[in-house]
């Protein structure tokens, strides 16, 4: 098998190995962490391969015939290894996590099948080189994530699980809609050459449109869709982790950029006047977000709306269309990721060691978790979008890119975001560092026994990687170099 | 044609030697099952390097019985094969364990036999009065086992199955009176000679099929049928014996008479079929009891395959497609035998367990019995019409082939019926994931036992990701109106 | 009318017409499952003497149908033996279950 071919089939075994091994090899934890840990290595060390390849202009390819004239096509291009990039490294980080969070508690087993099949599936979405093969690992992650949302069985999760399938399914359902409506007119549809739009007026161009990304938007949390999301809060903190940073708000997002990038096409969509509407969407959902954050006691809660808010950064990128607004949004996909990851690991040892699960709980814990809360803290600070933390790179390029645009309203909502991120993280900040502890804080020597390592470091080296891909940005090999490497191939073929 | 005559006679074979052999006839299945599975693989290659699956030798028409394997029912008999194989081994665990020589141990066998004998022989007759007699064998053996579970329910359908014949019989009998043949091919020449008789007749008939196959609105008999049937009963009714009267009505409307009917038949069968979809689901979605609601959920996927009335020929304006709709209806209805016998087959083992067939009763069956959990799960992401699963495929070549002919209110019936099926199966899935104790279990009567609906799931899930080759096999041979549409179809050819 | 009836074909059709009407007015008005058995029978015939008129044409007789007849009173006659054990035996049990049957009580786990 050429490595051409093998890449693409390598880097989704990776994946399928270890969670049909997490089936087969019930009870036996060591083994199972072991397979998992090898597993999570040996992508990286696949991806990097990749990155490398694709860096020089190669090019991965594996097809294979469903009907005819229909093909799964796994393909590998600069905007694939850059998702994929992201999710292997978080990958690593989220499974250590995992492992030490979840050690003790039962059916380790059933969670890491599916946690792994969540894997391939992002795998899966991110290398897909057709609309159908990209809705074929769409829908398989949606069927993934939902045992992990309801892992522990409460009348709670099973709530949030079904509110999770009744907007993610019908999502999916508008998806496949508009992909049928789009290929039983155009075809099937490749994304290096795009959908052939002549057989159809603009209106049903139009339509189309917003079919696709209202089954893309359930998944990435736009406004009106994003009532899951919050919802999805009762689910344990690794697969919070996974739902935020990686996998189902991440696969909407990069659904919705290949949509206007690779399906329809930047000329098409400015055109046909879509662009600005998207846009504007994106902003309210940017700023409604943060004004439900702003609005949660609940830690977990303020984090998950936080998210709903940031998605839309790489939305707006996206239908911006200028080179720097996407720049700006597909920086935003890695650095989103890397940040809000390193948050929800804090939150979950918050939960888990010290019993904290409200913000007004979270007094002078500082001093007693330095290491966490320093994570926690960095990671925040990047959101608010402080330099030289990996958010400010993002605003920066999305603020230039609407001013190229011509939509400088954009750099409002930027600018309110911000301030609204500083008003809901700051004060999480200032009182788990300058408020004296209060009485409900666990004693220095409860949290030494409880302390565990792997716990600790998948969030101080998330938030190490969100801090170097802010100061580093300027390195080809850094998120925004490779961003740029997108930008250029998508503006100058 | 010594091939087709051995997939025929081996099970009466088979049967004669059940009723033989006494208390080791249960044990004929460890020789039945691979012989037939084998038998059916080898017509089916056969069938594929024939190009064409023309007459395979024998009489002259008129005079002999001419028996005939297109690519269809090639498919179909190698799905039912597998199908009919798995749940006569899990019928051997079940049943076959029993020390004394129990009636039931000893009828059901016989019966069995029979059963498959009278499908082969419907998938492979090309002649109206032999059809007759195979259906009325399977009608007979088919309420004889439904008798097994509930004899008022048995009683109910054979009166429903001696109409049908009856009027299936008054059909012929009209036709044959018009053209003076039996033999399809011969009656699709003469037929534009008499109209309106053999229109009549066709009327007659497909009213007899309708009522056999329990599509809407002649369903009612269905439900406490299957429902109250033990479950590999229930596998083998709902999965086999309502597909055989499908595949005649296929028959008799694309083979003998293409090109007769005018709209307001494929209209006709093609609301039938959408009102099936609808009001099955909803029924689904409203039972208490497990099986009930797979039985419902069986009127509802039967509607989809009436949709290729008017969806054949829908294919043709997107060229990759240009049998759409038949390969569709092909895959639909292998893939539902499949997932529908491995869901019963399941479910009998969850009730089995716990003792009681109320949904409610499932809690915390994915932790106490994942195997079969898992199985239930992969049949139900098929019958959801969800990736990479053999109604997927179904499901996505339906969409195109009702978008690209205009006909999108059809579109919109499949939608919804994927929604609504998803929405009625889990609610048992999520009872199986809910709560957090592991119940109290009855011992399953053989430990083995969850393989056989998790090879049929399997089964069910490889037909869609190695869809290139059935698909292939399933258009070999397929009538002029299949490709090109009901209506357009020149008479005579 | 005469005429009519003096063609025998004819007269074979009309008369089973006639039995095909009324055995499916006995079909749908009765409730008793012997008594619906013996209307189907009565539809069966008619059905079969329409078809033996449909073969008498033109002088000869087509060996077909006759041939196909006697396989249809065969396939009626086990459908109607299978009936009446049925009718029967629901009638024994009195109701619904099969359950309630004393030769089969071993393995009634394994239906449920």
């Amino acid at each position: 098998m050429s490595p051409s071919v093998l890449i693409p089939v390598l880097l989704i075994l990776a994946a399928l190995i270890p969670a049909l091994a997490s089936a087969v090899l019930p009870g036996r934890a060591i083994w199972r962490n072991g397979v998992n840990i090898a597993f999570a290595v040996f992508k990286l060390g696949v991806v990097a391969f990749a990155l490398a390849g694709v860096a020089a202009g190669t090019e991965y390819e594996w097809r294979v015939a469903f009907v005819p004239g229909l093909d799964m096509i796994l393909r590998l291009d600069a905007l694939a290894l850059l998702f994929i990039t992201l999710s292997a490294v978080l990958w690593l980080a989220t499974t250590v996590y995992a492992i030490a969070y979840l050690s003790g508690t039962k059916h380790q087993a059933r969670f890491f099948l599916f946690f792994n099949l969540c894997v391939v599936s992002v795998s899966g979405i991110a290398m897909s080189g057709s609309l159908i093969t990209f809705f074929i690992f769409y829908e398989l992650l949606t069927l993934a994530t939902w045992p992990l949302v309801v892992h522990t069985g409460t009348a709670k999760a099973m709530a949030a699980g079904r509110t999770y399938l009744a907007y993610t399914l019908a999502g999916s359902a508008a998806l496949l809609a508009g992909i049928v409506w789009l290929e039983s007119g155009a075809g099937p549809v490749e994304f290096v050459a795009g959908a052939d739009l002549s057989g159809f007026n603009t209106l049903d161009q139009s339509l189309i449109f917003v079919l696709l990304i209202g089954g893309l938007g359930a998944k990435a949390a736009l406004i009106p869709l994003h009532a899951w999301l919050p919802a999805a809060m009762a689910a344990p903190a690794p697969v919070s982790a996974l739902l935020h940073a990686v996998a189902v708000v991440k696969a909407g997002a990069f659904g919705v950029v290949r949509v206007i990038y690779d399906v329809y096409g930047i000329e098409a969509v400015a055109m046909l006047g879509l662009g600005i509407p998207l846009a504007i969407l994106a902003s309210v959902t940017i700023v409604y977000g943060s004004l439900q954050a702003l609005r949660q006691s609940d830690i977990k809660k303020r984090l998950a709306y936080s998210t709903v808010s940031q998605i839309s950064y790489i939305v707006l990128g996206a239908s911006l269309a200028g080179p720097f607004a996407v720049i700006g949004g597909l920086v935003h996909l890695v650095h989103q990721g890397l940040m809000k990851i390193t948050l929800f690991f804090g939150a979950g040892i918050l939960a888990e060691r010290a019993g904290i699960s409200q913000v007004d709980q979270m007094d002078g814990i500082g001093r007693r978790m330095p290491i966490t809360m320093t994570a926690f803290t960095i990671a925040a600070l990047g959101m608010i979008g402080a330099p030289p933390v990996a958010g400010f790179v993002s605003k920066w390029y999305l603020a230039i890119g609407a001013y190229q645009s011509g939509a400088s309203w954009v750099i409002a909502v930027l600018a309110a975001s911000s301030l609204l991120n500083a008003a809901y993280f700051l004060p999480l900040i200032y009182r788990a560092w300058l408020k004296p502890s209060g009485g409900g804080l666990p004693s220095p020597e409860a949290l030494a026994a409880t302390r565990t390592w792997m716990l600790i470091l998948p969030g101080a080296f998330t938030a190490a990687a969100a801090l170097g891909a802010g100061l580093f940005a300027g390195f080809e090999l850094s998120p925004l170099g490779w961003a740029t490497l997108i930008a250029e191939r998508t503006y100058l073929p | 044609m010594t091939l087709l005559f051995a997939l025929v006679a081996l099970p009466l074979v088979f049967m004669l030697a059940s009723l033989a052999a006494g208390r080791r006839a249960p044990r004929l299945i460890w020789l039945c099952a691979p012989l037939m599975t084998g038998l059916s693989a080898w017509l089916a290659i056969s069938v594929f390097e024939g190009g064409r699956g023309g007459p395979l030798g024998g009489w002259p028409v008129p005079l002999g019985i001419a028996l005939e394997a297109d690519g269809l029912s090639a498919a179909l008999l190698l799905a039912s094969a597998i199908t009919a194989g798995i749940t006569g081994l899990y019928a051997l665990g079940a049943y076959g364990r029993t020390d004394r020589e129990t009636t039931r141990s000893y009828t059901f066998w016989p019966l069995f036999y029979g059963l498959w004998a009278a499908l082969n022989a419907v998938l492979v007759s090309r002649d109206l009065f032999n059809l007759y007699v195979a259906i009325e064998l399977l009608s007979l053996t088919a309420v004889a086992l439904a008798a097994f579970g509930s004899r008022r329910a048995a009683m109910r359908y054979l009166m429903i199955a001696l109409a049908g014949s009856l009027a299936y019989l008054l059909g012929v009998v009209l036709i044959f009176a018009s053209v003076g043949t039996l033999d399809i091919t011969l009656i699709g020449e003469r037929a534009g000679e008499a109209r309106i008789p053999v229109l009549t007749g066709a009327a007659l008939i497909s009213a007899g099929l309708i009522a056999k196959t329990a599509l809407f609105p002649l369903h009612g008999w269905l439900p406490p049928a299957h429902g109250a049937a033990p479950p590999a009963i229930s596998a083998l009714l709902s999965a086999l014996v309502v597909k055989a009267s499908f595949v005649i009505l296929l028959r008799v409307w694309f083979e003998a008479l293409p090109g007769l009917s005018d709209p307001a038949v494929t209209l006709l069968f093609g609301v039938m079929g959408a009102a099936a979809v609808l009001y099955g689901s909803v029924l689904a979605l409203r039972q208490q009891g497990l099986k009930v609601l797979i039985a419902y959920s069986t009127v509802a996927q039967l509607g989809y395959l009436l949709l290729v009335f008017p969806l054949a020929g829908g294919g043709e304006a997107a060229t990759p497609w240009a049998a759409g709709a038949w390969g569709a209806m092909g895959f639909h209805a292998s893939a539902h035998m499949l997932a529908k016998a491995g869901l019963f087959l399941a479910a009998g083992l969850m009730i089995h367990a716990v003792g009681d067939g109320r949904i409610d009763r499932l809690e915390g069956l994915a932790r106490a019995m994942p195997v079969t959990a898992l199985a239930f799960a992969l049949c139900a992401v098929s019958l959801m019409g969800l990736p990479p699963s053999g109604g997927f495929i179904a499901k996505y070549l339906m969409l195109i082939a009702a978008l690209a002919s205009g006909q999108w209110p059809y579109a919109a019936v499949i939608l919804a019926g994927g929604l609504l099926a998803a929405a009625y199966l889990f609610r048992p899935l999520a009872r199986m994931f809910a709560g957090a104790g592991t119940p109290e279990l009855a011992r399953a009567p053989h430990r083995l036992l969850a393989l056989a609906p998790l090879a049929l799931g399997l089964a069910a899930m490889a037909l869609g990701l190695f869809s290139a080759v059935p698909y292939d096999l399933m258009v070999i041979g397929l009538p002029e109106a299949g490709q090109a549409g009901l209506e357009d179809a020149d008479p005579g050819s | 009318m005469m005429e009519l009836l003096a063609d025998r074909a004819s007269l074979f059709a009309l008369t089973g017409a006639a039995l095909v009407a009324l055995g499916f007015y006995g079909f749908i008005i009765q409730r008793a499952p012997i008594r619906r058995l013996i209307a189907f029978n009565v539809i069966g015939s008619g059905i079969f003497l329409l078809f033996g008129g449909a073969s008498y044409v033109g002088g000869g007789v087509d060996p077909v149908p006759q041939a196909l007849i006697i396989t249809g009173i065969v396939v009626a006659l086990a459908l109607t033996a299978f009936a009446a054990t049925l009718a029967v035996r629901l009638a024994e049990s009195g109701g619904d279950d099969a359950d309630d049957d004393g030769d089969d009580d071993e393995d009634r786990e394994s239906d449920r």
